[in-house]
Order: C-alpha cells, then sequence, then structure tokens
C-alpha cells in the first residue's frame, strides 16, 4: 500500500517537473525518445524473457551456465545447417541462435566461436570462403539478437573438417554446418 | 575385370613395398593411341650379383607413356635387345612396331650404380645418342627418372618432368586421430618424405620458383593462417595472420611477390604481398569471394575464381589496376585455375554433373574436357605443361591423378595408404 504512495507520489513529481520542462522543447523531446527506447529494450526484453519461459529456459529468464548443458534447452543446440553454396540461415534455426544470444547478453564474459564448414563440392579455397560467410550469417543473427560481437570470432575451415564421409545426399547436408563452440562458458 | 584384377595386384604391391614405391592403381588410354610415338625400351642389362634393385626400364616406360606422347611398347613383344650399340638392327624392332628404341646396362660400383643407355631411331636407321648417369645405390629411382627426361628430350625434342617433385596434403586417421602431413615425393609419387606434419588441417602447397621452398595454409592455431618452409633445411616462418582468412597463397613467377586470398576486410579479396617487405597490395575490392589466384608465366596478369556474378567463375585482370574480365561460362561453377607453363591456356575445377578438369585455351577460348571424375579437384601442371597432376577420389578415398595434357593418358595413383591431395608440381 506504501508503495503504491510512494509511486504515485514520484509520477505526480515527474509529471509536474515535465510541466515546468515546457520551454526546452529539445531537451524534453530527446527524453522522451531516451524513454521510448528504454521502454522498446525492456519490451524486447520481456518479449526474449517470455520465450525464453516458453522455451523452457528457466522462469526467471536468466540463462545460467547449467542450461549450456541442459538437453532440454535450446541452447543445448549447436549446429546450424545449410543449403548447397548458400549462407542463408534457416528459420528453423532462429529459436535456437535467439536462445544463445540471449545467453551471452546475459554472460558478458563468455565468448563463443562460430566454425562455417563446407561439403566437398567445390573447389577448397572457395570453401573456405563459404565456410567464413557462413559463420558470418550466424554472427549477424547473433549479434542482432543481443550478443556483442567481441563475444563471437568467426572461424572457417571450409571442407577440411568434415563430420560425415559418404558422398552421398546426406552427408553433404551434414558437412554444410556452422559450430557453436563456447571458449568461455560464463 | 582386367583393370580390376590389376588394381588388387597393385595394392597388394602396395601393402608389400609400403613407403618404397608408389602404387598405380589404374592407367587408362581413351580414344585409343593413335598419335602417341611408339618406343621400345628394352629391360636393362644388370652386370650385379642377383636382381637389380630397380626396374630401370619399367619406371622409364612407365613415365613416358603418361606424357601421352609416347606409347611403351608391351615388354613381352619385344625382341632380344643387342647387348652392345653395334647390335642394334633396326628391322627387328621396325617389325615388331618401334620408331624409336631405348636400350642400357647398369653397373654397381662404390656406393653407386652407372647407368648406360643409347637411344635409336628405328626409321632413320641411326644412333641418335648415347648417355650416361650414375645414381646412388639408394636412389636408383631418381636415376630412372633422369634417364626419362634424357629419353624423353632426345625424342620429342621437349624437356621431361621426370625429375621434378610433387607435394601434396596426406591425410590418415579418423575423429580425434585424424593426422595431416604435408609431403614431398618424386614426381611419381614414389619417395615420399613429410616435412610437416599437424594434427590440424593443411591446405593449399605452392612451390616458389626456384623449388627451394613451399608455402602453405596451416590451421595449427586454430585458423588459417599461410606459412613459408624451406625444403631443405625445414624452416618455417609465418606470412600472413589478418583477422579473417589467409588462404591460397601463390609465388609471382619472378619470386618476389606472393599473391593470396585474404578477408581481413571482411569479405575474401585477392592481395599481393611483396616478400622483401612484407607490404600488401589490395588487388580485387568486392564484397563477394575472390580466391585462388594464378599468375601467368610473365607476371602480369592474374587469374582467379570469384563468385561476384552469383556462381563461382574464373576472371583474369592485368596488374596493376585493370578490370577484371570473365572467363569461363561453360559450367554451373569454375575455380581453381592452373595457368599452363607457356600461358597460352588455363585447366581449372568445372563444375556441373560432378566436378571435373577442363582446359581452356586463352586465344580461342575454346573448352576441352579432360576427366570424368565427380571430384577431379586441384589442377597443378608439369613444369613442362606435358601433364596435369589432380586430387581425385577412388571409393571415396583421396588419391591423385595426372592427365595427359590433350585428356587421352589418364593414371590414377597413391603415394601412400590414407588419403592424398591437393598436388603441386615443382619447377624443373
Amino acid at each position: 500500500m506504501h508503495a503504491v504512495i510512494r509511486w504515485g507520489f514520484i509520477l505526480l513529481l515527474a509529471a509536474t517537473l515535465a510541466a515546468c520542462a515546457q520551454p526546452k522543447r529539445d531537451a524534453a523531446e530527446a527524453e522522451r525518445l531516451a524513454a521510448e527506447a528504454a521502454a522498446a529494450e525492456e519490451a524486447e526484453r520481456a518479449r526474449l524473457e517470455a520465450e525464453a519461459r516458453a522455451q523452457g529456459l528457466g522462469t526467471a529468464g536468466v540463462l545460467g551456465v547449467d542450461s549450456l548443458d541442459d538437453p532440454q534447452s535450446p541452447l543445448s543446440g549447436r549446429l546450424v545447417y545449410f543449403e548447397y553454396d548458400s549462407d542463408t540461415v534457416r528459420p528453423e534455426f532462429i529459436p535456437m541462435l535467439e536462445a544463445h544470444s540471449l545467453y551471452l547478453s546475459q554472460n558478458p564474459n563468455a565468448r563463443v566461436r562460430l566454425e562455417g564448414h563446407t561439403d566437398e563440392r567445390g573447389t577448397r579455397e572457395y570453401n573456405l570462403a563459404l565456410g567464413e560467410r557462413r559463420a558470418q550469417a550466424v554472427r549477424r543473427v547473433m549479434t542482432l539478437n543481443g550478443a556483442r560481437d567481441s563475444q563471437l570470432e568467426v572461424i572457417s575451415y571450409g571442407e577440411e573438417m568434415p563430420v560425415a564421409f559418404a558422398q552421398t545426399d546426406d552427408a553433404w547436408a551434414q558437412n554444410r554446418r556452422v559450430e557453436i563452440v563456447y571458449e568461455v562458458r560464463r | 575385370m582386367m583393370r580390376r584384377s590389376l588394381q588388387g595386384w597393385c595394392l597388394g604391391v602396395l601393402l608389400l613395398v609400403a613407403g618404397q614405391a608408389s602404387a598405380v592403381l589404374e592407367v587408362t588410354v581413351t580414344e585409343g593411341i593413335t598419335g602417341a610415338i611408339p618406343v621400345a625400351v628394352a629391360p636393362f642389362v644388370w652386370e650385379g650379383a642377383g636382381s637389380p634393385p630397380e626396374d630401370v626400364a619399367q619406371i622409364v616406360g612407365a613415365n613416358l607413356a603418361r606424357t601421352g606422347r609416347i606409347e611403351a611398347l608391351a615388354r613381352e613383344r619385344l625382341p632380344r635387345a643387342p647387348d652392345t650399340p653395334e647390335g642394334f638392327l633396326a628391322e627387328s624392332w621396325s617389325a615388331a612396331g618401334a620408331e624409336y628404341l631405348v636400350i642400357g646396362r647398369m653397373r654397381p660400383e662404390e656406393g653407386r650404380v652407372v647407368i648406360d643407355f643409347h637411344v635409336f631411331d628405328v626409321l632413320a636407321n641411326q644412333r641418335m645418342g648415347g648417355f650416361r648417369i650414375p645414381a646412388p645405390s639408394d636412389q636408383l629411382r631418381r636415376g630412372a627418372h633422369r634417364v626419362s627426361d634424357i629419353v624423353f628430350e632426345t625424342i620429342t625434342g621437349e624437356k621431361g618432368s621426370f625429375s621434378s617433385r610433387i607435394v601434396y596434403v596426406a591425410v590418415t586417421g579418423q575423429g580425434e586421430e585424424r593426422r595431416y602431413a604435408l609431403e614431398v615425393a618424386d614426381s611419381d609419387g614414389a619417395n615420399p618424405r613429410a616435412m610437416f606434419r599437424s594434427s590440424h588441417p593443411l591446405m593449399s602447397p605452392e612451390w616458389s620458383p626456384d623449388g627451394r621452398d613451399l608455402v602453405y595454409v596451416s590451421f595449427e592455431n586454430r585458423r588459417s593462417e599461410i606459412f613459408r618452409q624451406n625444403v631443405e633445411s625445414g624452416a618455417r616462418t609465418r606470412l600472413a595472420s589478418f583477422p579473417g582468412i589467409n588462404s591460397a597463397p601463390t609465388w609471382s613467377p619472378d619470386g618476389t611477390r606472393l599473391a593470396m586470398s585474404l578477408s581481413r576486410d571482411g569479405s575474401p579479396n585477392i592481395y599481393v604481398m611483396d616478400l622483401a617487405s612484407g607490404a600488401l597490395t589490395q588487388i580485387t575490392r568486392t564484397n563477394a569471394i575472390d580466391t585462388e589466384p594464378a599468375w601467368s608465366p610473365d607476371g602480369q596478369t592474374l587469374y582467379f575464381t570469384s563468385d561476384r556474378a552469383g556462381s563461382a567463375q574464373i576472371y583474369q585482370m592485368r596488374l596493376p589496376g585493370g578490370t577484371p574480365q570473365r572467363l569461363t561460362y561453360e559450367g554451373t561453377s569454375a575455380g581453381a585455375a592452373a595457368v599452363s607453363p607457356d600461358g597460352k591456356s588455363l585447366v581449372y575445377v568445372r563444375g556441373g554433373d560432378g566436378l571435373r578438369l577442363a582446359r581452356l585455351d586463352l586465344e580461342t577460348r575454346r573448352e576441352t574436357l579432360l576427366t570424368s571424375g565427380r571430384y577431379d579437384k586441384s589442377p597443378s601442371f608439369a613444369p613442362n605443361g606435358s601433364m596435369v597432376i589432380y586430387s581425385t577420389t577412388d571409393r571415396g578415398r583421396g588419391i591423385l591423378g595426372s592427365v595427359s595434357r590433350d585428356g587421352r593418358v589418364h593414371q590414377r595413383f597413391a603415394p601412400r595408404t590414407g588419403d592424398v591431395r591437393e598436388p603441386a608440381w615443382s619447377p624443373l
């Protein structure tokens, strides 16, 4: 009850101050924009947390280091797969990347290597470049979702480190990937 | 059926003499052998005790045949060779279908073997030359390559490439046990020697124009970096470790510069590094992938792969600062161009129905498909331009292939067990 009264008082005070500040239009406008931005940020954070909760990332919306090892968590996903000769991140991998981005935004000391790989169709040095492009595409998604650039290291191995060795569509699909590797977990 | 049993036999031999000699898995001649010069290489007489350490005549015949220029006549069809050059009778050799004859003797001496051999022009009924090659006893095979060079040049008038060497990447083991090695071997894959071993990938080896150094990409620091290594001493230096990828190094013909692909500014572009100063000059500026640079023999033009038009294709660019011009249109993709020593043609990897090697004549712009594999990559010209060596696969295993420049004679071989790839042929 006390809290409500106190908040009411603060709001009243704020409104009065705002009214007094009327002549300084620019400053007021800047303040308003900043408040809007802060509100938008807060809303986005709330949305991400809600999403995280929905995905079973924990009720507080704060991702502990344990969640990296939780097989139920989207953070357990560490692989992004690609179409042939493409660096487009497919929609099904976005929620997983958002979860990693959220984790990184909440654990500013955590560091990730994004290792880009290709299949064997294509020349080797071209594939090295294509692998880098894929890792860069994953980095873009993650920085747009709150991870800092300094937390993400892009590496390409091209076609040099396949995980599947058959010369089949299935094997190639497994090899066209970006691996998310936590170098520092928290 | 014949081919299969031959493969099996050769693999058996490989197991017996692993590390001693390369295993020739298969030699195929397409479109007949019309146009190839029929040459008889008679077995060389061994003057020592027991049997000779190497069948030099067999090595010479196999070398000559790989070029597609020469057909080495089957030994069983040959008449008995004369003991001395004076015993040469042209009639019996022309009857056997030979246009040229090679005879020789090998005499073991203290620590070495002296090879005396003679080349005859059967049609002109004359001896073209007599030669003497001393070879260290433990390097008789190298002696056989020297003999091959002399015979090839005597008959065709062109220098041989048989004494030159190849470098390639060898891979053994699976998963955590995977090991990579940079190996140098004779041009036929024999006598492999490891230059560098790593548990991280190695890529893109190339020779310096004087044949003394190698450049390659190593992931030993968990990212791509360019290294230089002296073949004789083994000494290594790191040349490029910029942010992003450091790849596709290739020496300028004058040996002073290195072209490479760097993504230090976000996307891979072609750069030239001055080796004396380390200074970099940026050659291309695109957001596309620009990589796999190759120099023209005069050092005035760079050929490279770019996907600036959507798919990877090969472009040429005059130095300095010319406008890139697209050269390839035939396949769904094109890359990894190798320039012929005379500068008149490119051999490149054409995508479409698998990856195959194609030759592009730079004057007429006509193209010829050279191979029919599904994973034929990393072409490299022999220093005399007679053949191209490349990497291919045999039931999933990485092996080497060579093809004569006209695309008629194909050979597949493996210098060692495990996977081999990215061969590069040394200068003469």
